[in-house]
Formats: structure tokens, sequence, C-alpha cells
């Protein structure tokens, strides 16, 4: 019934937000039978929110839906679940693998598609009571992992199996279902070794020329020159390129991926004369880092050696997954971690969250509602509460010292002042925390570590999931509360933009490593190019 | 030579590994080692009791290997379903409906309300995912509740109880004590058989033996597949479209019904009901017995079942009397074997939650290695 002119999928004028923020604006591109569309763009770009349009996630009806148009075959579907979009012919292959643990390659292949047997209880209670015909799923699992055209084992439990096996189980789970048409595979080579990676390219070819089209969206500019027959490239919600793989190289695809505004950046020229001023090429190193290893899962830091010079802010930046997070956490004590951190001459034992504390180090977790807020308390308690606990602050002390008393009066004027200074809006310092926006719980967070008074700031994400307006004034904060105190800040985010515009140096983190540290006014083609160079 | 040490070393880590997956089952054979020649009792004795509290026990132990199965963990639960062929079991002897036929329908009448508990039950459950274990624990006293009120304030006015033999002096209510003398150890007794001077209960076994073999091809089935990937992870689970909710509320509902039944067989070894405590210990000593034979809050088989009990109840049999002959006292051995049910529940507990966590740090010490390596090359 499809008539030949239509193409298999057709993306028109697509939008959507979250909360106001417009995160996808005017999407279109179309997608024509074994077509092999590669699609890049840095983090938030939009690539993840497109795709759950596509795939028809509840997160995207949950919150409100989207506009726009997607034309299957020339005709127009709206997927109400991700099983309407199955059936249409969609397959997605997620990051995060989604295979049953114990179960064999076959058995996940094949994981609520079995084929089955009648037998006399099933007649009486129900299909569900049907056996499992062994013969058939393993059949039909050599069937798919023939198509994909790399050859695991499919007896063996997924536990066993090295991560690579288990990407290619979920590639030969969607090859499986019959109807499949288009098949989204989402960073497939994130973690695979190169071999693998080549085996996957090879076969996502071999899909292609038996008719299936393929989303492919990687990280790794080569690997879609290779494959790919169509680059499109994501910025900031638009689609800013779409050509032929064929006319272009991975040069002019990171320059479209990170080169937002170039010419237009004259309205944070004036900042950055303030960075060009701080001359901090000789001041002495406060943090020393040597051979850090950081278990935080999905941010793993492998070998990690970087100095953080006295005053300065140094930015940490890179792509999600690289291991940008693992760092402060891992130094800070929350998350298992190995190699030697020297902090003003006195080494930091890891693994002992106190030990940072004590020596006046804080940091702002980017888990603004599990790690760094006391959900249910007043703003005070927020704000006094680990001064309290780690520098006996904000307390009266009663029969030399026996009896210590929480000084009210200290803490509220205290949290006043960081109210007026940061603008917090709130009815008043005893309002509870949880009634607070992400934006106003994110400045009380920094006032909570404002208010330990530390020579060393830890700040991750301090702006993600915070309006505009909100993410300036936090900001702004940061750099008043590094230039006015000298205290030396260590901000971790994914916005290169940000960190350009507040940091005196940028650390791009690839592959769990440092790939180099540069002054933050680079331009940011050399930074987008760092942060794919070691992707693994 | 490099390889020699390397697959001395493996068979010490496989036999380390063993003793350290088995540590509970090992413990306790030790115990019963000792304690068998302390007790003094003669094999052929031992052998008739191990018999009988087998039979009497195993179908009890076998309801639990469905919720494990959906990993909803020890299914304190089962109690309900206990309770609910006891009301069948007291119903029947008030009908007067005796041995077999009236064991039949002491099941069937424990059916629906077995259901109807296993539903509320596996409801409550899929609220508190993750803490099915505490939660089914705290429901099991719940219903208690509500079982008392029951039998003791709604048999008689409500429920007809005619025989005031069941009836409490007040005139409604049970008494303390049902007796089913007319139902004795009649299944039991079906298929006469004694083997070294012990009583074989082949019927009984007979069932056993049907719902082992009920399990082992239910486990094929498609219900049995969906019950063990809803029971690794929830989330896939349901990305792949299996009704995750629903699932785990079958695997209860199973688990309720088929300990009704067993409490029934239970009951007819005992000859009588102990209408207010009959129900009450019986999850604890079931799961004790199970997780002695070496099942874990994931994983449980048929295997572990007889194991398990077979070496609780022998430790049970031997340790009032070891205990006696030792301190003169056989009260110590009564508290020994109540303190080693709990102990083992704990035990068993504890080593679930750290296995879980050596699997973790198992990608540390990964990491820690692979950051050696690094640096030993960059030295180089």
């Amino acid at each position: 019934m499809a008539d030949k002119a239509s193409p298999l999928l057709e993306i028109k004028n697509i939008k959507k937000e979250f909360f106001g923020n417009q995160v996808l604006t005017d999407i279109n591109f179309t997608l024509e039978e074994g077509e092999v569309l590669g699609f890049c763009g840095e983090n938030g770009a939009g690539k993840s929110t497109l795709m759950k349009i596509l795939f028809g996630m509840d997160v995207i009806r949950e919150t409100g839906g989207y506009e726009g148009e997607i034309l299957m075959n020339g005709e127009k579907v709206d997927f109400a679940t991700p099983f309407d979009a199955i059936n249409a012919g969609i397959g997605m292959v997620h990051q995060e693998f989604s295979l049953i643990p114990g179960f064999t390659a076959t058995e996940n292949i094949l994981l609520n598609r079995e084929p089955k047997k009648t037998n006399v209880i099933s007649e009486i209670f129900g299909e569900r009571l049907n056996t499992l015909d062994r013969k058939e799923m393993d059949a039909r699992a050599v069937e798919a992992i023939e198509k994909m055209g790399v050859s695991i084992d499919r007896g063996m439990v997924i536990n066993e199996m090295p991560v690579g096996h288990k990407q290619f189980t979920e590639i030969a789970r969607e090859l499986s279902k019959e109807q499949l048409k288009l098949l989204i595979l989402d960073e497939p080579t994130a973690v695979l070794t190169e071999k693998e990676a080549e085996a996957l390219l090879h076969s996502v070819r071999g899909m292609s020329s038996r008719g299936i089209a393929v989303i492919f969206i990687t990280h790794r500019l080569h690997e879609i020159l290779e494959v790919c027959d169509k680059v499109v490239v994501m910025r900031d919600g638009f689609v800013v390129k779409e050509v032929p793989a064929g006319d272009t190289n991975e040069a002019e695809i990171t320059r479209y991926m990170v080169g937002r505004n170039v010419d237009t950046n004259t309205d944070h020229s004036n900042l950055r004369e303030e960075i060009k001023k701080d001359s901090l090429s000789d001041s002495s190193v406060i943090m020393s880092v040597r051979n850090l290893w950081v278990d935080m899962p999905g941010e793993t830091v492998r070998n990690v050696n970087l100095d953080v010079r006295k005053g300065e802010i140094l930015g940490i930046g890179g792509l999600a997954g690289q291991g940008k997070l693992g760092i402060p956490n891992g130094i800070m004590g929350l998350y298992e971690a190995g190699g030697t951190v020297v902090f003003d001459g006195k080494e930091i034992p890891l693994n002992q969250p106190r030990s940072c504390l004590d020596s006046a180090i804080a940091f702002v977790s980017e888990d603004r509602r599990g790690v760094g807020l006391l959900l249910d308390e007043t703003l005070e308690w927020n704000v006094a509460f680990p001064a309290m606990q780690i520098q006996n602050k904000f307390l009266k002390y009663y029969l030399g010292g026996l009896i210590k008393w929480r000084d009210e009066e200290a803490i509220r004027a205290v949290t006043e002042k960081y109210v007026e200074e940061l603008q917090i809006k709130c009815t008043g310092t005893s309002q509870k925390a949880k009634e607070l926006s992400g934006g106003n719980q994110q400045k009380v967070c920094l006032a909570k570590a404002f208010a330990l008074e530390p020579r060393f700031l830890f700040v991750s994400e301090p702006t993600r999931g915070i309006d505009v307006g909100a993410k300036a004034l936090v900001l702004d904060a940061l750099k008043k509360f590094n230039r006015e105190s000298g205290v030396t800040v260590v901000m971790i985010s994914s916005e290169l933009e940000e960190l350009r515009r507040t940091c005196d140096r940028i650390a791009i983190v690839s592959g769990g490593r440092i790939a180099e540290i540069l002054p933050a006014d680079t331009p940011s083609e050399t930074f987008g190019t760092l942060m794919v160079s070691q992707v693994i | 030579m490099m390889n020699k040490t390397d697959s001395n070393k493996s068979t010490v880590q496989k036999i380390g590994g063993f003793l350290g997956a088995n540590t509970v089952p090992i413990m306790f054979i030790l115990i019963c080692a000792v304690c068998i020649p302390l007790s003094g009792f003669s094999p052929s004795y031992l052998l008739n009791e191990i018999v009988t509290r087998m039979g009497r026990n195993t179908f009890l132990i076998l309801c639990l290997l469905i919720p494990i199965m959906a990993g909803m963990g020890l299914n304190f639960g089962m109690t309900l379903g206990a309770m609910a062929g006891e009301i069948g079991l007291i119903l029947t002897a008030d009908w007067q409906i005796v041995g077999i036929p009236g064991m039949v329908l002491a099941m069937i009448l424990s059916i629906p309300i077995s259901i109807l508990l296993g539903l509320i039950c596996g409801k409550i459950l899929n609220m508190a995912k993750g803490r099915e274990m505490v939660t089914s624990y705290i429901i099991s006293y719940f219903i208690n509740g509500v079982y008392q009120f029951v039998v003791l304030y709604l048999m008689g006015p409500v429920i007809p109880i005619k025989h005031s033999s069941l009836k409490l002096p007040r005139g409604y209510g049970i008494r303390n004590t049902v007796s089913l003398l007319d139902m004795r150890q009649k299944l039991d007794d079906l298929i006469p058989l004694t083997v070294f001077g012990a009583k074989i209960p082949v019927a009984t076994f007979l069932l056993i033996a049907v719902l082992c073999l009920f399990i082992v091809w239910f486990r094929k089935t498609k219900l049995g597949q969906d019950m063990r990937a809803v029971g690794q992870d929830m989330e896939v689970s349901k990305d792949a479209g299996i009704n995750v909710e629903r699932t785990r509320i079958i695997s209860i509902i199973m688990s309720t019904v088929l300990a009704g039944f067993g409490m029934v067989i239970y009951l007819q070894n005992m000859g009588n009901i102990a209408t207010y405590s009959s129900h009450s210990q019986i999850g604890m000593f079931c799961i004790a017995a199970l997780l002695v034979g070496g099942a874990s809050v994931d994983r449980a088989s048929i295997g572990n079942v007889f194991l398990g009990v077979t070496l609780f109840h022998l430790m049970f049999i031997v340790a009032p009397s070891a205990g006696a002959k030792l301190t003169g006292d056989s009260m110590i051995g009564e508290y020994f074997r109540v303190f080693v049910s709990y102990a083992v529940i704990t035990i068993a507990l504890v080593m679930y939650e750290t296995k879980k966590r050596r699997a973790k740090s198992r990608m540390a010490e990964q990491l820690r290695l692979d950051q050696l390596k690094e640096s030993e090359v960059a030295e180089q």
C-alpha cells in the first residue's frame, strides 16, 4: 500500500519543549529504505529526545507530547507506546543494555516472543502455560545472528559475555523481529573493541543491503563517514546540517557540532577580557592529582593526572559518560577511587569524604536531590548543616563544651545573607528545600558550600536543569566567589560554552582520561575535537 | 610449570568458592555429625523420624520456590496459605467429612481463600518492590489478625459451626485445638510400606513428586520463563512487553495456594490443629529449612529443598537429646533449635547482601589493576 515515491521515514517540523525549554525546533529529514543515517551532535543537542519521540517513549507524552508529524511510508504515525513503534517496524538498541543477565543469548533475543507449544494444561488455564519450543527458539536465534553477520555464542549466559557480545545480542534481538524496517543504534560502538566495532559497521552495511534502514548515533565521526549514506548534525535542538557522507569530513562535522555562533560571540567578549587579565600561568599548584582512577558507574575515570592552580577556575568538560563527573566524586570519596591526591602539600586519603571536608574542600554535587539537599528540611538547616557538622560553626557551648546547642540566630543570619546574595526566591528562610524550584535549589546548594568557607570548591553541573536566568546568576555567583574570596574552583559541566565563559582553563575529559588542558579562549572547534578524541 | 601452579591455584579457588557458596549446609552437616553420636539415637529411629518429617514438610517448602523464581525473595507470606488451609480443615472437621475425601475438600475450600489472600499480598508487594521480604513478613502478622477475628468471632454466629466439640465453651469461636483424629495420617498410610523398620508415607511422597514435576515443567512454560525474566530484571521485562505486576501477583497466588495444600498435608500428619499457633511459625521454619539446604534469596532449587529439609530436621531431632546428654537439660536443645533457625535466616540474608556488594567492588579492583599496568608501562 506504500506508494513508491514516499520515503520510509519522514520527519516533518518536529518541535518539543520540556517545561518551557525548547529542546527541538523544526526538525526535518527523510530516510529511504535501506539508507544509513549518521546522527551526531553534542550532549543536549536533542538527539536522544528526537529518538524518544520516534520510539514513542512514555516520557514524551508525560511532558506534553510534541508538535509536528512523523510519516512512515507516507502515512502519519503517532506512537503512544514503544510497543506501537516496534509493531510499526522500528527497533532501537539503547545505550544501556536491556538484557536479562541470567538468560542465554537465545532467551534474550526472543524475550517475550518465544515460540510455544500448546499442551493440555494450557488449553484449560490459558496460553501462558504453553511450554517454550526450545528447538524453534534456537533456530530463530541462529537466523537472527546470521542476519547480523557477527558470530556470537547463542547458548552463553549474558553475565559471562564480554561487553561487545552483549551489544551484539541486543542487535540480534532487534533483527529477529520480522517486521523490522528501521533500526536505531544509540552509540553502539561505545563499548566495543576496535575489531568488534569494525564487525558492527560491516553488519550495518549488511542490514542496509537487506533493505533495513539504520539510524546510527555516535560520537566517533570516522565511523559515520565510513558507514553512513547521509549525515545529520544537530546542535541546540536544530538540525544544522544534512549532507551526504561522501561530501564532508570529520573537521567539518566537528565544526557544525560545536561551532555555535562563532561570529556572534561578541556578547561574551567582555567576560573573556576578564579572564585574560588574570595571568595565572605562574601561580602555584594547590591540588595535584596523580594516576587517579574512579569506579563511578557510567563515569569511569582512568589514570587522570591533573594540576589545579591556586586561585583559578578550572573547567572540566567532555561528553556524557566519559568520566568528567567521576573526577570530583572520586576525589571527594563518594565512589571508590585510587591514586594520589595532594592538596596544599598534604596528601588526602581517598575514599574518606570526611578527610576532604576537613581539608576545607567543598563539593556541590550534580545530584542535587540525592546528595546535595536535605529536601524535607528548611533552608536554614540546609545552608548551615555541613558547616555545623564539619566545622562546629553556628553552635553555642554550655557547661564548658559538654553540651552543644544550635545557634539559631547565627544560622538564620547566614541563611538570610545568602538568600539575598544569591537571590534565592523563597517565602522565608524556614521554607522547606523541596518546595523550591530547581534553579533555587541549586543556589541553596551553592550557599551550603559557601557557608563552609572552603579554600577549594568542586562544582559539578551547576546549571543542569535550570533556566537561563538562574544559570547566569549561578555562574556569576561562582565567579564572584572565586575572584573575591580567592577560592580555587573546579567546575564540571557538559556545556562547553558555559565553561568557556566562566573558566580560566578547561580540561577536556575523553575516555576517562584528560585529553588536554587549554586556556578558555581556545576556539570551540579545538575543544570539540578533543572531546571525541579518545572516546571509548 | 607456570601452567601447573595456575591450575593448582584455580582448584584451590574452586574449592574455596564451593565452600563459600555452601557455608550454611556445610555448617549444618558438621553440627549434625557432632550431635548424632551424642544423641545416642539408633539409625532406624533417625530414619523413621526423618522420613516422617520429610513427608510432613516438603510440600510446604516447595511452595517457596516460585516467588524466589519471580525475584520476590523468601515468601514469608506463605503463612497466608497456611491459614487458608486451616480454615478449610476446620470446616471439614465440622462437617464430619473424614479421611482422604475430607483432605481433598479442605484443599478445595482453601483455594478461593488462598487466591484472595495471595491477590491482596501480591498487590501490596507490587507497591513495595525491593522490600518484598519484610513486607510479606508484616502482612503475615496483619492477616493473622484477620484470621483470628474470623475464627474467634465469626465462626459460630456468622459461619455456622454445628459441633460444640469444636467451639469454645462460650458458644462461638473455635477451641485452641481442633482434633483431626479421623484424618490423622490417612494420606501417609494410604499405601503402606515399611523399609528398615521405617514407615514410608508413600502417597505423601507421590504428591510431593507430582509437585516437583510440576515445578520442573512450570519452569519450561511461558509463564515460568516470564517469572524468571521478571525476577532478574523488572525494567527489561517490562520493556519487552511482559506484564511485570501481573506476573508477580500470579507467582504469589501460586505460592499461597500451594502453601494451603501443604498445610493440609502437614496437619493430617500431625493429627490436630493448634488453631491459633499452627501457622505462626510455619513460614519461619520452612524458610530456615530451605536456606539450610543452600538456597539464597534469589536462587533455590528442588535439591536445596530436600537437602534442607533433611539437615534441618536431623538437627531438630538430635539437638534436644544431644543437649540433654551434654548438660542434663533438654531445654538447651530446644532453645538451640529455635535459635539456629533465626541464625540461619540472618546469615543467609547477610551473605546475600555481601555477595551483591562483592560483585560491585570487583569492577573497582579491575580498574585498580588496569591502572597499575598502565603506570608500569609508563615507567618503562
